[in-house]
C-alpha cells in the first residue's frame, strides 16, 4: 500500500459530520400515499382549494407514470407506500422572537453551522430553514419587506400571497413534468417562496437550509422564485441529513421565473447523507430544477456543488424564451464510496440571440459512478444562439467510473454549439512537482482538486465558496491512488 | 395518449408483418443454405419480435425514424436471381487508375460471374458467403458471434433472413497488395427489400484494404439491411472504406462489427455522398492490448436526406488507442445525427480514446443532432470528445477575403478544408484524389444527382 493509498483509505473512511439526529417532537402522519393523504396534507396546511386541486391533479397523473430508468444509475426499488409524506416539528403558537423557538431546534441549526440569530446580525444573509419539509424560521423577513421583497415559507406564501403563487406555480415545472416532479407536486409540504418586485436589487443573499430529521420520511420541498422586471437576487440552498441505515427519499422542485432583464443566481451546496462506505443508507436525491428566462435579456445561473446523497438525479435547466436571455450552469459533483450521480443541465434555446454556458466538473473516487448528462437544444427560431459546454471528469482510482452523455440538437444555421469533454486522472507529474517542493501528497491532491474545481467555486457567493471548499477537502483529500 | 397508442399498434403491426413474412418464406430461407447460417435464424427472429422495428423511443434510434421506411411494400429477395444486365458492361468505375481485385454483388448476392477478381495471393479467399458456408464451414464458425441479435433488431432481422454476401479471408502473414473492391448493386423491377451479410476474417499478420461501394441502378425504392462481421487477428491490419452513393428513395442500413486482437490496427472510413436515409452502425470491440482503431466518416447531404452515424468503441484491454473524426455538411432540409460511444471497461488502463464530431449547417431548415458519450471505468486513461455545430469560421473567412479571395470562393475553400481532414486519411491515392474531386463537385453543387449515373432523375 503506497502512502497515497493509505491517505485515500483514511479519508474515505472519514465520517459524515452532519450525521446527528435531533430529538424534536415531530408530527408524522401514517405511511402511505393516496388521495386521503393528500387531502390531509392540504388540510393540515390550511390551503385554499386551488392548491388542493393542484395536488390532486398531480397525484392522478403521477399514478399513471413510471419511474424513469434511463439514467446511468442503479436505483433499488423504492416503496412509495412505505414513506410518510408529512413530518413537521409540532406546531407551536406563532413565535415573536427567537427566544420562543424550541431550544432543540436552535441547537440543530447551531450544529449545522447556521446560527440563525447570529447570522441575522453578522452574515447579512436571510435564512429560511426547512426541517423535515416544514419551514421553521425565516430571518430578516421585515427588512426585506421594506423593499417589497417577499421571502417566506411556501405555506405562508399560499396564505398571504395566493395570487402570486397561483400565477406562477407550475409554470417552469408543470405538474406532470416527470415522475418525481409529479410526486412532489402532489405531496410537497413546504419550501420557500421568493418574489422580487420590479426594479429591486435584493440587498442580501437569500438562503434556504434543508434538513431531513425524522426516520422513514421523505422530504418534498418546493421552491418558487419570481424575479420581476429589472430585479436581481442571489439565492443559496444547503442541505444535510442524519445518518441512517435505510435510504430516504428527497424529491424537490425548484422553479425560477425571470422576467425582463431580471437576473437570478441560484447556488446549491448539496450535502445530504451519502450513506456509509459500504453503500448502506443515504439519501436518494431526485430533484427537478428549472428556470424560465421569460423576459428579454434575463439571466438565470445555476451553480451547484454536489457532494452528498447516495443517488443524485438532478438536471437544473434553463428555458431561454426571451430574446438575448442567458443561461448558465456550473457544477462540481463529487462522488465517493458507493455514491451514484447522474447530473447535468438542459439548455433550451427558443429566443433569438440567446446564450448558454455549461461547465461541469466531475470527480469520482471509491466505487462511485459519476455521470454528466445534458441537453442543448436550439430551436429553429433561435437565431444566432450560442452555447459552450465543457465537461471534465477526474478519476481518483481504478474502481470508480466517470461518464458523459451530452445531447446536442441544433435546428438553424446561424447558431453555434460547442461541446467538449475530457476524462483523466490526476497528473502524477503534478503531484510529484508539489512533493518536490515539500508539499505532502495529501495537500497536493487537495490543491489540485481545488484548482480543478476553482472555475466553478469562484461562481459561488463568498460564504458558500468557503463551505464548498471545505466540503471538497473532506470528501477528497488524498483520495488518489 | 391516443397518438402514442396508435404508434404502438402501428409498430407492432410493422414488426408483425416481418415476423409473418418470415414464417411464410421459412422454407425458402432454409433451402440451399448451410447449417452454420440456418442455426441462427430461429433465435434471431425471436429476438427481432421482442424488440420490433425500432421506434424513436429506442434510445439508439432516437434520431432516425425507421417506421415509415419499413411500412412500405417490398418484394423480398430471398433467393439468388440472375442479374438482368451484364454488370461488367454496366459498371464503369469512376475512379481512374484504380487497380483492384474487383467483385460485384447484386441485390445482396455475390455475383456469379465475378471474373475481375484477378489473381489473389495464395490462400486468400474472396467468394460468396453461401459457397464458403457450404464448402468450408470451419472458416465461418464465428458467424453471428459478433453481431448480437439481442442488441439490435436490425441485426436480428438480418440474421433471420441472411443467405449471402461476400466473404473475404486473408491467411497468416499475407499481404494483399491491391485493394479488394466490392460493388454492391441494387436493381429490381419493383421496390425491393435486400439483405446482405458479409464476413471478413484476417489471420495473424494479415494485411488488406477493402473498398465497398454502394450503387443503385434504377429508381425503385430499396431497403438494404446489411451486416458485416470483421475479425482482425493479432497484428493484422485492415483498411475498410465505404462509399455510399445511392438515390433518394433508398434506405441503407449498415451494421459493421469489428473484433480486434492484440497489436491489430483497423481503419474505417465512411463517406456518404448521396442517399435517402442512411444509418451506419459501427461497433468496435478492442479485445487485445495495443490495438489501434481509427474511425473516420463524412457526409454531404441535401434535400430531405438523412444520415445517422452510430459508433461504439469498447476498450476491453489496456494500452489500446482509438480515434474518431466524423464530419457532416448539411444543406436544404436534410437532417443528420451522430452518436459516438467510447466505453473503457474496468482495468483497461493506459487507454487513449478520442472522438470529434464537427458539423456545418448551410440552411435554417437543416438540423443536426449529436450525442457523443463517454463511459469510463478505468482511471489511468486519456479520453475526450468534442462536438460542434455551426458555420464556417468568420475570422478565417475574413482572413481569406482580406487577401483578395471572393466570398464564394473563400467559403468553398473552407468547406473543402473542412472535409479534407477526413479525406486525407485515405491511403489509396487514386481513391483519395477521386473522392476529393467528388466532394469538391458536391460542395459546388455540380453533382446534384448521385454519382455519374445515366438516369437524369430528380434525385
Amino acid at each position: 500500500m503506497t502512502d497515497q493509498d493509505k491517505i485515500l483509505s483514511e479519508v474515505t473512511q472519514g465520517d459524515y459530520k452532519y450525521g446527528f439526529f435531533s430529538d424534536i417532537e415531530t408530527e408524522i402522519i401514517d405511511r402511505g400515499l393516496n388521495e386521503a393523504v393528500i387531502r390531509t396534507i392540504s388540510e393540515k396546511k390550511d390551503e385554499p382549494d386551488f392548491m388542493l386541486e393542484f395536488r390532486l391533479d398531480a397525484f392522478r397523473r403521477w399514478q399513471k407514470m413510471k419511474m424513469p430508468d434511463w439514467a446511468y444509475l442503479k436505483i433499488p426499488p423504492i416503496d412509495f407506500q412505505g414513506i410518510s409524506y408529512y413530518a413537521a416539528p409540532k406546531k407551536k403558537p406563532e413565535l415573536r422572537s427567537l427566544d420562543e423557538v424550541d431550544p432543540e431546534l436552535l441547537e440543530t441549526f447551531n450544529k449545522l453551522g447556521i446560527p440563525l440569530e447570529e447570522q441575522k446580525h453578522l452574515a447579512g444573509v436571510a435564512v429560511d430553514a426547512v426541517l423535515d419539509s416544514v419551514s421553521v424560521k425565516t430571518t430578516f423577513k421585515e427588512v426585506l419587506a421594506e423593499q417589497g421583497i417577499v421571502f417566506c415559507s411556501f405555506s405562508d406564501a399560499v396564505r398571504e400571497h395566493p395570487d402570486l403563487v397561483r400565477k406562477y406555480l407550475g409554470q417552469a415545472v408543470p405538474v406532470a413534468d416527470n415522475f418525481f416532479a409529479a410526486l412532489n407536486s402532489a405531496v410537497f409540504s413546504d419550501g420557500s417562496f421568493c418574489y422580487i418586485p420590479r426594479g429591486v436589487r435584493c440587498p442580501m443573499e437569500l438562503s434556504t437550509y434543508f434538513r431531513i430529521n425524522s426516520a422513514n420520511t421523505g422530504q418534498f420541498e418546493r421552491t418558487l422564485i419570481v424575479a420581476d422586471d429589472d430585479s436581481y437576487v442571489s439565492y443559496l440552498e444547503g442541505c444535510t441529513a442524519p445518518m441512517r441505515d435505510e435510504n430516504q427519499l428527497h424529491a424537490a422542485v425548484v422553479e425560477i421565473i425571470a422576467l425582463n432583464r431580471a437576473e437570478v443566481k441560484y447556488s446549491t451546496v448539496q450535502n445530504w447523507y451519502p450513506g456509509d462506505k459500504n453503500g448502506r443508507g443515504g439519501i436518494y436525491n431526485f430533484v427537478t430544477k428549472r428556470g424560465i428566462c421569460r423576459g428579454e435579456s434575463s439571466k438565470i445561473s445555476w451553480t451547484q456543488v454536489e457532494t452528498g446523497s447516495a443517488i443524485t438525479w438532478k438536471y437544473p435547466s434553463c428555458i431561454l424564451i426571451g430574446n438575448h436571455s442567458v443561461g448558465e450552469f456550473n457544477s462540481v459533483a463529487v462522488t465517493n464510496n458507493h455514491q451514484q450521480a447522474d447530473t447535468g443541465s438542459k439548455m433550451i434555446h427558443i429566443g433569438k440571440n440567446t446564450k448558454s454556458t455549461i461547465v461541469s466538473k466531475g470527480i469520482s473516487a471509491g466505487k462511485s459512478n459519476n455521470s454528466y448528462r445534458g441537453l442543448v437544444k436550439v430551436m429553429p427560431g433561435a437565431e444566432n444562439s450560442r452555447n459552450f459546454s465543457q465537461c471534465d471528469s477526474l478519476l481518483l482510482n481504478d474502481t470508480c467510473g466517470a461518464h458523459t452523455f451530452p445531447y446536442i440538437e441544433v435546428g438553424n444555421k446561424s447558431s453555434i454549439v460547442e461541446h467538449e469533454a475530457t476524462t483523466s486522472k490526476i497528473g502524477e507529474d503534478q503531484i510529484f512537482y508539489c512533493n518536490q517542493r515539500g508539499i505532502d501528497t495529501e495537500k497536493a491532491i487537495s490543491m489540485i482538486v481545488n484548482g480543478y474545481a476553482k472555475e466553478v467555486l469562484n461562481k459561488l457567493p463568498m460564504e458558500f465558496a468557503v463551505e464548498a471548499q471545505k466540503l471538497l477537502q473532506i470528501s477528497l483529500e488524498g483520495s488518489v491512488g | 395518449m391516443e397518438s402514442n397508442m396508435s404508434i404502438l399498434i402501428e409498430n407492432t403491426d410493422v414488426s408483425l408483418k416481418y415476423a409473418a413474412h418470415y414464417n411464410s418464406v421459412k422454407e425458402v430461407l432454409f433451402r440451399n443454405s448451410a447449417e452454420e447460417m440456418n442455426a441462427h435464424r430461429k433465435k434471431a427472429l425471436q429476438d427481432f419480435i421482442t424488440q420490433g422495428i425500432p421506434t424513436r423511443k429506442n434510445e439508439n434510434y432516437k434520431y432516425t425514424n425507421l417506421q415509415p421506411r419499413f411500412s412500405s411494400e417490398f418484394r423480398y429477395i430471398h433467393e439468388r436471381e440472375p442479374a438482368e444486365v451484364d454488370l461488367h458492361a454496366v459498371f464503369r468505375c469512376d475512379v481512374p487508375l484504380l487497380d483492384t481485385h474487383l467483385a460485384f454483388l447484386f441485390n445482396g448476392w455475390f455475383y456469379e460471374d465475378n471474373s475481375k477478381i484477378g489473381e489473389l495471393p495464395s490462400g486468400v479467399i474472396l467468394d460468396s458467403l453461401e459457397n464458403v458456408a457450404h464448402n468450408n464451414p470451419g472458416l465461418i464458425r464465428k458467424y453471428a458471434s459478433l453481431a448480437q441479435t439481442e442488441d439490435d433488431p436490425l441485426v436480428a432481422l438480418n440474421t433471420a433472413f441472411a443467405k449471402d454476401g461476400y466473404f473475404l479471408y486473408v491467411p497468416e502473414n499475407t499481404t494483399v497488395e491491391l485493394p479488394v473492391q466490392l460493388i454492391n448493386f441494387l436493381q429490381a423491377k419493383e421496390s425491393a427489400y435486400v439483405t446482405q451479410r458479409n464476413f471478413i476474417y484476417l489471420e495473424e499478420g494479415a494485411h488488406v484494404k477493402v473498398i465497398s461501394c454502394d450503387h443503385t441502378l434504377n429508381l425503385n425504392h430499396y431497403l438494404n439491411n446489411s451486416v458485416t462481421e470483421i475479425f482482425a487477428g493479432p497484428n493484422a491490419n485492415l483498411e475498410y472504406y465505404t462509399l455510399q452513393n445511392q438515390h433518394n428513395y433508398t434506405t441503407s442500413l449498415n451494421s459493421v462489427f469489428i473484433h480486434q486482437e492484440k497489436d491489430s490496427k483497423v481503419t474505417t472510413l465512411n463517406s456518404s455522398l448521396h442517399g435517402g436515409l442512411i444509418r451506419n452502425n459501427l461497433k468496435f470491440n478492442m479485445d487485445g492490448e495495443n490495438a489501434e482503431a481509427f474511425l473516420y466518416g463524412m457526409a454531404f447531404i441535401d434535400r430531405k436526406q438523412h444520415v445517422d452515424n452510430f459508433t461504439q468503441v469498447i476498450h476491453g484491454k489496456p494500452h489500446c488507442m482509438s480515434n474518431q473524426v466524423y464530419k457532416n455538411v448539411l444543406d436544404d432540409e436534410s437532417t443528420g445525427a451522430f452518436t459516438g460511444r467510447i466505453h473503457v471497461v474496468r482495468d483497461a488502463q493506459k487507454t487513449n480514446a478520442f472522438q470529434r464530431n464537427n458539423n456545418i449547417l448551410l440552411t435554417d431548415k437543416a438540423t443536426m443532432q449529436s450525442k457523443p458519450q463517454l463511459i469510463i471505468d478505468a482511471d489511468d486513461v486519456k479520453c475526450s470528445h468534442g462536438a460542434t455545430v455551426g458555420q464556417i469560421d468568420e475570422e478565417a473567412l475574413f482572413y481569406l477575403r482580406a487577401r483578395g479571395i471572393d466570398e464564394a470562393k473563400a467559403r468553398l475553400m473552407m468547406m473543402n478544408a473542412f472535409a479534407y481532414e477526413v479525406i486525407q486519411q485515405i491511403s489509396i491515392e487514386p481513391l483519395r484524389k477521386r473522392i476529393n474531386e467528388l466532394v469538391d463537385k458536391r460542395l459546388r453543387g455540380e453533382v446534384a444527382r448521385c454519382h455519374d449515373c445515366a438516369y437524369n432523375c430528380e434525385c
